[in-house]
């Protein structure tokens, strides 16, 4: 009897401990789960946080005040360069006057910054003669260690600025002739070889025409093939091929459709590289599986009956369809469109196949103009070795998911909007 | 320029004129009862307008470009092949004025005359086409006429054509690869290819050799591939999964409507940016911290590149392996917690092994995103063909080498270019294997439920 | 008005005081007072949407499992709270194990579907004594002889009785008290329903059984006491024999008769 009661108590705290080691290995895995989604969404923060903290400054620049003399003779002979010159000579009177010296001086601005001058004063003749304030752009090293990103601290052999131009910097700095203003070149121009020049405009024209390209030809096809594929297409080996062709072709790497296009656009039909209507046309078959898929899913979702209903009427099949389920689906539609062409437009690689990958200094005018795209100047910006790059890499990255963001935020609009109006 | 759009603005008028002459003809006749509305016999009128017209159009742009190209090079029948394309683009330049040494002056007045001849034919003959389809069209106008049937089908044969092009990229895009690589192993010989241990194709080994442009063993490289497609889902496999376990079986509906989606966020970011993260943010860092531990980690590691491509591919896995846990039946869940099992006791006994072939092909699918994905690993794996298991060495992939050696190439013929065609093949055939049979275990398991 | 009197012995092994239930801000149940008595087979009754399911899924908690609901009022087993928050629902899961309308038998095999429960809570520490809860479940739940040479074949091969046999094999296998079944038979041919409803009436001399049915015929079968729900709230609660031959409240002996429902 008492044997029974000590076996019942021993088993009874045996059950006891396994009941706490399943509870220890419940919230164990709980927890586990918990940390999986934290170091995701931590990276995400992480990430997102290290580019806006290295790009903002991107926005900005480093600017500084000369006073110009608009002297006629200078102009009349082209010499801006003297005029530069003398600008700061007459800020730095002790700098000296050797090759040297005087090649030290003008690294404070920008290279560009004679081009600068004659444009100012191709823009209004009427400063010809005059003595103005013009702010122009710093150069990368004076812009990089006025943001805070050289370490003065550091010998002078060590860092891309030397002794002379930090105590230039100081004076102007007193002056109240240098100062970080909004970077307005970043997005009226082109690419540079001057960190402090290069804009990303021309790669915000080159990805909107190479879009154009793309939402052109892919969002007709695709929603034609859809139409087709819902509502038309008979049972038959053909349709599945083309439904296996599709679920396929949304699988296949985007740098193969870079292949494709540069065996086929580029070598076969002749069509030009670099251009946003090379570019485009890749895009578009890339993107294409993507419309398709969800306009079948979009054409599927409208209740049957409203095409029973209008052939009911006597409508034809084909006018069922396109006055009534394709307007009730064209949301769903416009939906993935955006989606595609988000994707699109976040898309390097094949454009890396198509040349679209290319230093391009000129806004292009047309879709055979030699172009860049967003994604592809940050490419290229990634890789160059200036330190003002590295800034402007983040800041076009940061441009790039803003447009982005928006387009995906469009679709998430649309889709809450016209949910489930049936 | 002018005169090559003219003719498609000449199409849209007449089409647009045939649209209301064909419907005011119908309108006109007394007929009481027609065979479709009045628009339908204005959008014959117009089909017969636009059709041929386009497709005239269309054929001799094509054609036109080769048949001068063979008219103004048969002036120089000694050249052929490359040395006559050069010659033709330099001609080509000279007409669009830019002024290049040495160009034959007559080639190039030959050339802008023959464009502007073409120019002027087509735009005759466009016009006549469409004049004449014009008259075609309505003059069949009548009340007999079934127009709405015929537009009817016009427009599904229209629909039909835009779905084929879908199997026309596919069919390009093999016969593209199938073809380069053709010619590749002509050259390499396929087992050289697919077994060879060494890949330097930019540098040549001996100055004679037939293929003087270097060796083409593509191990090291499908190694590489390997390599950091192991680590990138060594990230993502458990990240991916544990997140999608909690938010199938633990989360609140609401918490799960604002974290699922800021983690598809992951897979929306473009690619490149986490190239740029990887290349410039995590590689240095890493490379730091070796130093700091005492170990050589390469700036372009494995390791980071792999890490950084297993952040981007979470989505992959957990977004699909959410759903098929979702879809297991509520029955089961029920079943087991009757009988005692906690939460984690039901997902590791119940829904996991019920939800093993769909997570098995969510799985594939972010494994064939990992090997086709690009520009991670263009910015921050290496160039170099090491073959080695060590993450913290460069590795190259499958990817970089394909675009390194054809960007920036525009001659198309050495074995450089090909080989690259070569990979891309062997990358295209592993992917689509990887997803039809990705797509076969899911949609086996999802008939499983239904 | 529900009869208390006739409730009163001395030893309720469930007892419901004053139960409701709420899904998000809908109430479900209300104040529901119910004694359930050891080994007897207690039958709910009432018109779908009445609350039956959901009242029985108050005994092991398995309305925790749904988002928005919630309950209030007390209950007990054996005297001893089960649906206050302290209480570890996965013992109490192990002493009332429940039957659901569909068989619901697990991917695996025969043999893994019933050890499943006793694996869990650890009761069979060698192979041999798996074997012996196993084979003894499954010839308690009166399938074994059907299914003993083919115990390593998958549990959802076998035919819609035979699984929901299966389930009730799972069930008893971890030795529960209390059997609550919501319509086992809803998805059952005749032929299966009648040897589910034998089996009921074998298991009752050594479980306390709750049923949920909407077949009055099976009600009148199987329990010794029915209690009749309509909207939510309990209208009587009685001997079998009771509610289907003279029961007290109009609305009960509507439903008996088929005048709503």
């Amino acid at each position: 009897m008492s044997s029974y009661a000590a076996t019942t108590i021993s088993s009874q705290a045996a059950a006891n401990r396994l009941l706490l080691r399943r509870k220890r290995a419940e919230r164990r895995f709980q927890l586990y789960g918990i940390l999986a989604i934290s170091a995701a969404l931590g990276f995400l923060v992480v990430f997102l946080a290290s580019i806006v903290s290295r790009g903002y400054m991107g926005f900005v620049q480093t600017e500084v005040r000369l006073t110009v003399d608009f002297d006629q003779e200078l102009i009349e002979a082209g010499s801006y360069r003297k005029m530069l010159r003398t600008s700061l000579s007459e800020l730095f009177p002790n700098a000296g006057s050797s090759r040297a010296e005087r090649r030290t001086l003008a690294r404070l601005v920008s290279a560009g910054t004679v081009f600068v001058l004659r444009e100012t004063v191709e823009a209004d003749p009427a400063i010809i003669g005059t003595v103005e304030d013009v702010w122009v752009l710093a150069s990368d090293p004076v812009d990089q260690f006025y943001k805070g990103r050289i370490d003065a601290a550091l010998p002078e052999e060590e860092r891309p600025i030397s002794d002379a131009s930090l105590a230039r910097i100081a004076a102007l700095e007193a002056a109240g002739r240098i100062d970080l203003r909004f970077n307005r070149s970043f997005f009226t121009r082109g690419d540079s070889r001057n960190p402090e020049e290069a804009g990303i405009l021309a790669a915000i024209v080159g990805s909107a025409l190479a879009l154009l390209v793309t939402v052109v030809l892919s969002f007709p096809v695709g929603v034609m093939t859809a139409v087709y594929l819902e509502a038309f297409a008979p049972k038959n080996r053909i349709t599945r091929l083309i439904e296996i062709n599709i679920n396929n072709l949304a699988a296949v790497p985007s740098i193969v459709f870079g292949l494709l296009g540069l065996a086929v656009f580029l070598n076969v039909f002749g069509l030009p590289r670099s251009a946003p209507i090379s570019g485009g046309l890749v895009l578009s078959l890339m993107t294409l599986p993507t419309i398709i898929i969800s306009s079948r899913a979009a054409i599927r979702a409208v209740p049957p009956s409203f095409a029973e209903a209008a052939i009911g009427l006597g409508a034809s099949r084909v006018q069922a369809i396109f006055h009534h389920v394709l307007p009730a689906a064209a949301p769903g539609t416009l939906t993935g469109a955006i989606i595609g062409m988000a994707r699109a437009l976040g898309e390097t690689a094949p454009l890396l196949m198509m040349g679209m990958v290319a230093f391009v200094v000129e806004v292009p005018g047309g879709f055979t103009d030699p172009s860049t795209v967003l994604p592809a100047q940050v490419y290229l910006w990634a890789d160059s070795p200036e330190r003002g790059f590295a800034e402007k890499t983040a800041a076009a990255t940061i441009v790039l998911l803003g447009f982005l963001l928006v387009m995906n935020g469009l679709a998430v609009y649309l889709r809450r909007k016209f949910e489930k109006q049936w | 320029m002018l005169l090559s759009y003219l003719p498609l603005l000449i199409i849209a008028l007449f089409g647009a004129g045939a649209f209301y002459a064909s419907r005011a003809r119908i309108s006109a006749a007394p007929q009481r009862s027609l065979p479709g509305l009045p628009g339908h016999y204005g959008w014959y009128g117009t089909l017969w307008t636009v059709v041929p017209a386009t497709l005239v159009y269309a054929a001799w742009t094509i054609i036109d470009d080769q048949v001068i190209r063979n008219v103004v090079l048969s002036d120089f029948p000694d050249l052929s092949g490359a040395a006559a394309t050069l010659l033709y683009v330099s001609i080509e330049n000279a007409a669009a004025g830019v002024m290049t040494d040495d160009v034959p002056m007559a080639s190039v007045e030959l050339l802008l005359h023959l464009e502007n001849l073409s120019a002027a034919a087509r735009f005759a003959l466009v016009t006549a086409v469409s004049v004449l389809g014009f008259f075609w069209g309505w003059r069949r106008i009548r009340p007999e006429l079934t127009a709405r049937d015929r537009v009817e089908t016009a427009l599904l044969v229209a629909l039909f054509i835009a779905s084929i092009i879908a199997i026309l990229t596919t069919v390009g895009i093999v016969l593209s690869l199938v073809v380069e690589t053709f010619r590749f192993f002509q050259l390499v010989s396929p087992f050289e290819f697919f077994f060879g241990l060494e890949w330097s194709p930019q540098i040549a080994l001996r100055e004679d050799q037939v293929a003087a442009s270097g060796a083409f063993g593509a191990v090291p490289v499908f190694a590489g591939t390997l390599l950091i497609t192991v680590i990138a889902m060594l990230v993502a496999g458990p990240i991916g999964l544990m997140s999608a376990i909690y938010l199938a079986e633990y989360a609140h509906p609401r918490v799960r409507a604002v974290i699922k989606p800021l983690l598809e966020i992951l897979a929306g970011i473009p690619t490149v940016v986490y190239g740029f993260f990887a290349a410039l943010v995590l590689a240095p860092s890493m490379r730091n911290l070796g130093v700091d531990l005492g170990l050589t980690i390469s700036s372009e590691s494995a390791l980071a590149a792999g890490l950084i491509m297993g952040i981007m591919i979470i989505p992959f896995v957990s977004s699909l392996s959410d759903d098929i846990m979702t879809a297991v039946p509520m029955s089961l869940r029920e079943g087991s917690y009757g009988l005692g099992a906690t939460a984690s006791e039901t997902i590791k006994r119940v829904i996991l092994p019920a939800a093993t072939p769909g997570i098995v092909g969510g799985f594939m699918l972010a494994i064939s995103r990992a090997i086709g994905e690009t520009m991670i690993v263009v910015m921050a794996a290496g160039l170099a063909a090491n073959l080695t298991a060590n993450p913290f060495e460069a590795v190259t992939t499958v990817t970089v080498q394909i675009a390194t050696l054809l960007v920036g190439d525009h001659e198309f013929d050495s074995e450089k270019t090909m080989a690259a065609f070569a990979l891309g093949l062997t990358l295209f055939i592993v992917t689509l294997a990887l997803n039809v049979a990705a797509l076969r275990v899911v949609q086996k398991y999802s008939e499983r439920y239904e | 008005m529900v009869n208390v009197s006739a409730l009163s012995d001395p030893q309720p092994k469930l007892v419901a005081r004053a139960v409701s239930v709420y899904y998000g801000g809908k109430q479900a149940l209300f104040d529901i007072d119910l004694d359930i008595m050891s080994r007897e087979v207690t039958a709910f009754i009432g018109p779908s949407g009445c609350g039956k399911s959901t009242f029985l899924r108050c005994f092991n908690r398995m309305n925790d499992l749904i988002d928005d609901c919630r309950s209030t009022g007390s209950m007990l087993l054996d005297g001893s709270d089960i649906a206050g928050p302290d209480v570890d629902v996965v013992q109490l899961r192990m002493r009332i194990g429940m039957v659901f309308q569909k068989p619901n038998p697990f991917p695996k095999s025969v043999y893994d579907n019933v050890a499943y429960g006793p694996r869990l809570h650890g009761m069979a520490p060698t192979r041999g004594d798996l074997d012996e809860i196993v084979e003894t479940s499954l010839r308690r739940a009166g399938i074994w002889d059907e299914v003993k040479d083919r115990v390593d074949q998958p549990g959802t091969s076998l035919s819609g009785g035979q699984q929901q046999r299966l389930c009730i094999a799972r069930a008893i296998a971890v030795r529960p008290d209390v059997l609550l079944m919501d319509e086992p038979c809803s998805a059952l041919d005749p032929i299966a329903t009648a040897t589910i409803e034998e089996l009921i009436d074998e298991l009752k001399s050594e479980y306390t059984i709750i049923i949920v049915t909407h077949n009055m015929q099976q009600a009148a079968r199987v329990s010794q006491k029915t209690a009749f729900l309509n909207l939510g709230r309990l209208i009587e609660f009685d001997e079998t024999q009771k509610i289907f031959t003279n029961p007290s409240e109009p609305s009960t002996q509507d439903y008996i008769t088929g005048r709503f429902g």
